[in-house]
């Protein structure tokens, strides 16, 4: 009988993917409405090093699928790994936050498995004993409640969303590897490279710092970055700015770009169009700064500032600069 | 090459959405429906490699009424054939199960690549694409921006988070376009007259062999509810030092963020 939770653990380079822990630790809050234990799966190259960071989220159990082939990510050497560990545990959830990784990976076991996925979720809850995962839809413009019918299936949790929260009572987690079988990949990378992108990466950013058509050129993101340094922050634009080639793709937010729920979200000369909204609203706190007190971004705006960008953002910087340095 | 690019018909994204009285569906009346803008990307991805390749391009799209004229304007693009899978059981169908009818309608077509997009916006699931590779049995590459194909070979760049990754690998494979890929064109008006003369298969469950059950939905859809509310703004007043001054102590005080 299929019982518990178990939850994809995303490593790159030996690096683990923040949002994973959140999954893990949302999957540890609904155990006991699920019923049973929760485990996460390790999957990589000599990952046992990382079981330590993963112990604090207080899974019962660790699972390791280790193998040269899983050095690098490949969907299939992957799919396999999660489909063997599946196979070991027989959990009645798998949890994965939203990354490309999952977005690639458990669609495919899913399928393989013959269960329903849910993704992109921002809340769950359960009624009548039943799990109901929430997930936007329509650019933000509704949230969809769905069930799963027959109270077994996947979801990706939205980075970012759910609380990380280490586990209070400190009974450590039994380690377990998992048989792997043999798997033909047919699709293999050969090649990674680092995109020209900021220095903080927008999915795990806490902070975002977002430039639209008001900052008036490429020649101003200096102003932003600058804010972006003071605050650790992640630097975010408009579709109209990619577009009119002031910067490169990986940076847009929205509906064409990337889905972000940073804590702080600062959009300057934005103007707030649904499909800019749709990659953002999630965001817990929102600031605009735009000198046109009509524009559509005030209504979603936490705070608001009606003035120009190229003189609030200098501004805004010195004086958190201060801040920081007085404290 | 034989190529099979997959269309969702999704509405504008620029439209007023309202949930129907059932709560589980939206209002249809007055929704412009359209390609969901990946596919766009995957549609001219195929006539570029036809054009190069030569060889032959179908559209497939699973839905209601709302379909048609998609499929249209793919073939005004110059897509070769068009089907159209429609079925009182395929409404409200979860990804998985769309994946399933999609798998059948193209599995035995001798297809040597599968476009998709990356994401059918509205529902932004991001999963038929690695649903219908695993059950075709077949290679995958995701949100891609570019790509080679040479002697059955593929080279595709996809996005990940702060990265590129260059995947190699065999034909057939299942591909999903992100924008950067191409330039979409626009039908020509040539385009448009001869679409209007072309038919659109129509395939119902009986057609693909889809039972009741395969066609059976695995997630419900309980409800949709209006986004939750926002707590009421600040517009914060004064000059720009006075305004700097005010939000940052909100950001500290107020909202604990900074
Ligand atoms: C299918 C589709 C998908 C899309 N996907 C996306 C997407 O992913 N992401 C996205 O962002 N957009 C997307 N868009 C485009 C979207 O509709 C808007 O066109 C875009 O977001 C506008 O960008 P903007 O706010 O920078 O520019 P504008 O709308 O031109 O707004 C500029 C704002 O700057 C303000 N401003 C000007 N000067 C100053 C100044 N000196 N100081 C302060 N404020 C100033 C103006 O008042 C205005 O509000 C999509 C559109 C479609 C149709
Ligand atoms: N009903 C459908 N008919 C045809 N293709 C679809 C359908 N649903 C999804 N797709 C394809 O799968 C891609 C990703 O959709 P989704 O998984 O819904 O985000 C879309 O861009 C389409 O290429």
């Amino acid at each position: 009988m299929p019982d518990g939770i178990l939850v994809f653990i995303e490593q790159r380079q030996g690096r683990l993917k923040k949002s994973s822990l959140e999954a893990l630790s949302e999957a540890k809050r609904r155990i006991s409405e699920i019923g049973g234990e929760v485990a996460a799966l390790l999957v990589g190259d000599k990952v046992a090093g990382l079981s330590a960071e993963v112990a604090k989220y207080g899974p019962k159990k660790i699972l390791l699928a280790e193998s040269a082939e899983l050095a690098q990510y490949s969907t299939e050497a992957y799919a396999g790994a999660l489909a063997d560990a599946i196979k070991k545990f027989s959990p009645k959830f798998v949890f994965a936050a939203n990354t490309a990784m999952a977005k690639d990976l458990i669609p495919r076991v899913a399928a393989r498995m013959d269960l329903p996925c849910v993704s992109d979720v921002v809340d769950l809850s359960t009624a009548d004993g039943k799990l109901i995962a929430t997930k936007p839809v329509f650019s933000s413009k509704a949230q969809a409640k769905f069930e799963f019918v027959d109270g077994s299936g996947f979801l990706t949790l939205r980075p970012n969303v759910f609380a990380r929260s280490e586990s209070q009572n400190g009974a450590s987690p039994q380690t377990e590897p998992v048989a792997l079988s043999p798997v033909t990949v047919r699709a293999r990378v050969v090649e990674t490279h680092a995109a020209e992108g900021g220095k903080v990466e927008l999915g795990e950013a806490s902070i975002i710092v977002s430039g639209g058509r008001g900052i008036k050129g490429p020649e101003n993101w200096g102003v932003l970055q600058n804010l972006c340094d003071v605050l650790g922050a992640a630097l975010g634009a408009s579709r109209a700015v990619v577009d009119a080639g002031w910067i490169d793709h990986q940076h847009q937010v929205g509906q064409t770009g990337r889905t972000v729920s940073p804590q702080l979200y600062i959009a300057c000369g934005i103007s707030g169009a649904i499909q800019h909204l749709a990659g953002m609203s999630t965001a817990k706190v929102i600031v605009a700064i735009n000198k046109d007190p009509e524009a559509p971004i005030f209504k979603l705006a936490n705070y608001g500032v009606v003035g120009d960008v190229l003189e609030i953002v200098p501004k805004l910087t010195e004086e958190i600069r201060r801040l920081k340095e007085s404290s | 090459m034989k190529i099979a690019v997959c269309v969702k018909a999704v509405p504008d994204t620029a439209t007023k959405i309202a949930i129907a009285a059932d709560k589980t569906h939206i209002e249809k009346t007055g929704v412009r429906f359209i390609a969901s803008p990946y596919d766009e990307f995957a549609i001219e991805e195929a006539l570029k490699l036809k054009e190069k390749l030569g060889g032959e391009t179908v559209a497939f799209s699973l839905g209601g009424d709302e379909v048609t004229d998609v499929l249209r304007d793919a073939l005004a693009r110059g897509m070769d054939e068009a089907v159209h899978l429609k079925d009182e059981l395929f409404a409200d169908l979860d990804p998985l199960s769309t994946a399933k009818m999609l798998a059948l309608a193209i599995a035995n077509g001798g297809f040597d690549l599968i476009l998709c997009g990356q994401q059918g916006v509205g529902g932004d699931n991001n999963q038929v694409p690695s649903l219908l590779a695993e059950l075709l049995n077949l290679p995958q590459a995701n949100v891609v921006v570019k790509l080679e194909i040479e002697n059955s070979k593929f080279k595709a760049e996809r996005e990940i988070e702060g990265a590129h990754e260059i995947v190699e690998g065999s034909l057939p494979v299942v591909i999903s376009a992100q924008k950067g890929l191409n330039e979409p064109r626009y039908p020509s008006i040539k385009g448009v007259m001869a679409a209007r003369k072309k038919e659109i298969a129509v395939k119902d469950a009986a057609a693909l062999n889809a039972k009741e059950k395969l066609a059976a939905t695995k997630v419900k859809l309980v409800e949709l509810v209006p986004p939750p509310a926002r707590t009421q703004g600040k517009k914060i007043e004064g000059d720009a030092d006075a305004q700097v001054k005010e939000l940052v102590n909100l950001l500290r005080s107020e909202a604990r963020v900074i």
